[in-house]
């Protein structure tokens, strides 16, 4: 796979102790920190490591396929003197790879010279650009209140069962480039995309396999598979292995990336095992201290630089055990991540497609791609009214779940109009139904004028003048 | 220069172990493997050193040799600081990008201040003088309105024996001859100093002015003192940042410096690009003009991590040394305690809570008392004022960051997830937070805006812990059930929450509030409070004063009033005058 398997290396027969998928190895000398090693077996089958920790004559490793049938004395390491290294190409857009980037859809191997290093280099913050131009994801509760740029990483926080994978599959087919409301709509440039399974089930993959074909995106896809039955200690890898490529797609042909991870729970559970054999000093949950760099290493590698056109968008989608936000997993993903997308079970379970709650949802990065000149001057304004009134809505929720729905004022009597529309019109969407800006724009202000004028104090005068269309509307 | 003092024992990600010479010093400078990476001893045992090292170890081996230097991890110190930004141990990164490229990669050394750049000097001593630690040589025009005073380093005394005309120099030309004792040392622009050192002062002073921000609940609500320091905790998606920013650019502070730890890169980068095209309201130059950048993101090296604060609050100490307010923001202090966190685990360090090391409460400790208003060693005064955000998982404030950093601060603004939520910005919680700087500052809005400020402040915290009571009975019975009176006060305390602690931080009229534009829309609220009061009191139904055009005027006041034309605030205040004295007449 790399070039140093070609040029060989120091090799050691026998291992000092195996744990899990760690092992010691002793009497090897000249061995780098997080050098590549070949492991043989006593059958003589190849597997991959990585040196975690090395010492004067012993190395610490890490067996990327799992020690199962790995033996004391039976064991062959070749130390390959360079870290971790893959091919990478354009070719490999419309191609299936494992975890470890390893052609798996009967293909050959990547015909090319540039092998990168997966753990890729920090982007330095004054090479960058910041993100300022929104995708269009035809998804109202996206680009109405919580707007895609390129060059973003937003995540999708979701639990066992809900249609996280619909929802992004829907993203990736309907993406293009935003534009002004009332534009005439154009065809949009196309996303390359790169997939990254970890640790999820084998009919999730072939989901997405079946909606990029039916889309007619497959041939713009890669898709790295480490499937639920794969082993654990491959998935540290395969989203290194996706964004080593993605970073090539963006920076070096000038391509618009849309990375999709999925499930970094998974990933978060096979970190958290090696860290356990290492015995290291656990954090939270029994997560290791650097769980929060560990993860930033992979979701910072987003972006645009400026020496070129392209840009790496992410989107990873994670399930939160037990629907529970605080959980290490989302809670560290939230701090690195420009914002979150939140799928609920309350309105799953009433039949909203897709549950987007709206309220914890947030893109971070949408002040600075909507409004004026990029989308519609009311925008910003329009979106922070829509999440006002509906988070007031919650509130008269819970006031009429206590005192009844008649004994409310009129105006709270509106406002749990207004939410149930909300739901039902803004949020609801049909799988297939792409809406413009315009159109979400549109049904937000229809909505609006559900209340009284007086309510909507995050809009200008000037905007109701022109937009509402309530009962008491002056014109 | 540097020789070898040890070779490489043992490799684990940042901390390396190595044999060698027993003359290496604590917290030494050193240069790691071939490469020379930069690193510092953190443990010694015998022959044996620890050390942390500020770059990528990968591709390192055992047998490789550390190089010493002698000298403790510095910051470089002389005029060229303001408007660079650098990475955690002060490499600067524009020269980085322009020497390698986008990435950043390991062993890059680069000079921190620029040797070639010519400031225009003017000597303030003269030949004969006596000058002490810190006493002011000259100055040099940092940008063309910012004056670098440029001082004796803190551990110098003599007696001045030639000192250069005004002209063009770099910061390696001497400016000055000093006689010290026997010896005769040039004195040039640039110092050194090591960054786990506090600089020298003559002592504190109390603190009792007012740091202005622009930002109402923060000025009017839960004020910070120069020289004070204040924690922002808060759960992901709350605000942090966009309040850190806002502080950045709207602060009243002569230097600003800006720490990046652990955080995004886009937020750096959305620093770099939007400053210097923002204005300060005071000097009319770009913000970029008293800013300092230290970026450490969250996937650089996590040693240089744990550096950045201190690189940082050395840099703001030196500031103050001149006689300047610098005001200095750490994003985040919870993620410089992770990096704590990950290298005491490595050292395999016997953990105390979560993980964190028993230090942990020193270290911060140690970091916030760096803030301060002093007296400086040349007679002049500056502060430090610090500005830290926390971010708990999962916005638990009960967690040991949070915990340790409230014993060290004496103003808190705390977020609040639901506030957020409901896009209520900025989304501190009046309730949670508190300021202990309170009666400190009081004299100042008395003798410099000349209003009761702190009765008002008062009153309307009245007004909103009045409301939180009254909304768990509104929860239970619904509004309705409540008499006039005391609805009254949840429409004056929603007039408080819309119309003053709401502020929009994209908004170009509300992004920064003068502190007069501030007290006059808080004396509006309270007087239409007043005057609502004495009517419904006399039986008028609240629904009448609820549905007055003015409520809707005053709520949009702080975005439709500039700073510059507060007077029309009030017109609004003779409209409430007007609309009251209907309902007045009616219900007399």
């Amino acid at each position: 796979m790399s070039e140093a398997t070609v040029l060989g290396g120091q090799e050691v027969v026998g291992v000092g102790r195996i744990e899990g998928p760690i092992m010691v190895v002793e009497g090897a000398a000249n061995v780098s920190y997080d050098e590549v090693v070949d492991i043989q077996d006593s059958r003589g089958q190849h597997r991959r490591g990585r040196v975690l920790e090395v010492g004067e004559g012993f190395a610490v490793v890490q067996v990327f396929a799992g020690s199962t049938g790995l033996s004391i004395d039976g064991t062959r390491v070749r130390f390959l003197g360079d870290t971790l290294h893959m091919p990478v190409a354009e070719e490999m857009l419309g191609r299936i790879f494992d975890g470890l980037g390893n052609p798996i859809d009967g293909g050959p191997e990547p015909l090319t010279d540039v092998y990168r290093d997966v753990n890729g280099q920090p982007i330095n913050p004054t090479a960058r650009i910041y993100p300022r131009d929104y995708i269009q994801t035809g998804i109202s509760t996206i680009d109405g209140v919580n707007t895609l740029l390129r060059g973003q990483k937003l995540p999708l926080f979701s639990g066992a069962g809900m249609p996280h994978d619909q929802l992004a599959a829907q993203i990736v087919r309907q993406a293009t480039l935003g534009r002004l409301a009332g534009a005439p709509q154009t065809e949009g440039e196309e996303f390359a995309i790169v997939f990254a399974a970890m640790g999820v089930k084998n009919d999730v993959a072939d989901y997405f396999r079946k909606s990029f074909t039916e889309s007619g995106a497959l041939t713009r896809v890669a898709m790295f598979l480490n499937l639920a039955d794969d082993p654990p200690v491959e998935r540290i890898v395969t989203p290194r292995a996706a964004l080593t490529l993605a970073e090539y797609l963006a920076y070096d042909l000038g391509k618009h990336v849309l990375v999709v991870l999925t499930d970094m729970t998974n990933y978060g559970e096979a970190l958290r095992q090696i860290s356990n054999v290492r015995g290291e000093v656990p954090s939270r949950k029994g997560y290791p201290g650097y769980l929060y760099s560990d993860l930033a290493s992979l979701y910072e590698r987003t972006g645009r630089i400026r020496t070129s056109e392209g840009s790496i968008t992410q989107i990873p989608i994670l399930t939160m055990p037990n629907d529970d936000m605080t959980h290490p997993m989302p809670d560290l993903t939230g701090y690195i991540t420009e914002g979150q997308i939140v799928l609920g079970r309350e309105l799953y379970y009433a039949g909203v497609y897709p549950p987007v709650t709206v309220l914890p949802s947030l893109s971070r990065l949408m002040k600075d791609g909507i409004g004026k000149g990029r989308t519609r001057d009311d925008h910003p304004r329009w979106g922070a009214q829509l999440y006002a009134a509906y988070a007031k809505t919650q509130d008269i929720r819970a006031l009429a779940s206590v005192i009844g729905e008649e004994e409310l004022s009129e105006v709270d009597q509106k406002y749990l109009k207004f939410g149930r529309a909300f739901e039902r019109e803004f949020v609801n969407q049909a799988f297939t139904e792409n809406r413009t800006i315009e159109r979400t724009l549109e049904i937000g202000w229809k909505l609006l004028s559900m209340l009284p004028s007086k309510e909507l104090t995050r809009v200008t005068l000037d905007e109701i003048k022109q937009y509402y269309k309530g009962d008491d509307a002056t014109s | 220069m540097a020789n070898e003092v040890g070779i490489i024992t043992w490799i684990s990600g940042p901390v390396v172990r190595a044999r060698g010479s027993r003359h290496v010093g604590m917290l030494e400078l050193v240069e790691v493997g071939q490469d020379r990476l930069v690193g510092e001893v953190i443990g010694l045992k015998g022959d044996q050193m620890t050390v942390q090292v500020y770059e990528e170890t990968a591709g390192m081996q055992p047998g490789a040799p550390i190089y010493g230097t002698g000298l403790p991890l510095s910051v470089e110190l002389g005029p060229g600081l303001i408007q660079s930004i650098y990475d955690g141990v002060q490499r600067p990164l524009p020269l980085i990008e322009q020497a390698v490229g986008s990435f950043i990669t390991r062993g890059a050394r680069f000079d921190s201040i620029s040797r070639e750049k010519k400031w225009k000097y003017t000597p303030k001593a003269k030949v004969g003088d006596e000058v002490k630690g810190g006493d002011v040589l000259g100055v040099a025009m940092e940008t063309d309105t910012f004056e670098h005073r440029v001082m004796v380093h803190p551990d110098d005394a003599g007696t001045l024996t030639w000192v250069a005309a005004a002209g063009e120099y770099t910061v390696n030309d001497t400016i000055a001859k000093l006689k010290m004792g026997k010896e005769e040392k040039n004195v040039t622009m640039l110092q050194r100093w090591p960054v786990r050192r506090a600089r020298p002062f003559v002592q504190r002073r109390g603190a009792n002015i007012p740091l202005i921000t622009g930002q109402r609940i923060l000025d009017t609500f839960f004020p910070v003192a120069k020289g004070g320091a204040a924690g922002i905790p808060g759960p992901f998606g709350s605000g942090k940042t966009v309040t850190q920013h806002s502080i950045a650019k709207w602060a009243d502070a002569e230097v600003i410096v800006y720490i990046g730890c652990g955080e995004r890169g886009n937020e750096m980068t959305e620093v770099l690009q939007e400053f210097p095209h923002l204005v300060d309201p005071r000097s009319g130059r770009p913000l970029m003009e008293r800013t300092v950048l230290i970026a450490n993101t969250s996937n650089m090296p996590v040693a240089a991590r744990e550096a950045s604060i201190y690189t940082g609050i050395t840099i703001a100490e030196y500031y103050r040394d001149m006689g300047y307010h610098v005001a200095l923001m750490a994003d985040s202090t919870s993620r410089w305690a992770e990096a704590l966190r990950e290298v005491s685990g490595r050292l395999e360090e016997m953990p105390a809570e979560e993980g964190y090391p028993a230090y942990l409460a020193g270290r911060l400790a140690e970091f916030y008392e760096r803030a301060g208003y002093v007296d400086n060693l040349n007679g002049t005064q500056g502060s430090v004022s610090i500005v830290g955000a926390v971010s708990p998982p999962g916005g638990d404030f009960s967690e040991p960051v949070t915990q340790h950093t409230k014993r060290f601060i004496r103003c808190f603004w705390a977020l609040d997830k639901s506030l957020a939520s409901a896009r209520h910005f900025p989304a501190i919680n009046w309730l949670d937070s508190y300021s202990e700087y309170i009666e400190d500052v009081a004299n100042w809005w008395r003798e410099k805006v000349g209003k009761d400020w702190l009765g008002m402040r008062t009153k309307a915290m009245e007004l909103l812990s009045e409301e939180a009571r009254l909304s768990q009975i509104v929860k239970l019975v619904g509004p309705d059930a409540l008499p006039y009176a005391e609805r009254m006060v949840l429409e004056t305390a929603r007039l408080i929450r819309e119309g003053i602690l709401q502020q929009n931080a994209t908004d170009a009229v509300d992004a920064y509030s003068s502190v007069e534009k501030q007290i006059r829309l808080l004396e509006l609220v309270l007087y239409f409070h007043e005057r609502g009061m004495a009517i419904v009191k006399r039986g008028a139904p609240i629904n009448l004063i609820h549905d007055l055009p003015v409520v809707d005027t005053i709520i949009r006041a702080k975005s439709s009033v500039t700073n510059e034309e507060i007077n029309k605030l009030d017109d609004i205040q003779k409209m409430i005058d007007e609309q009251m004295g209907q309902l007045d007449a009616e219900y007399r």
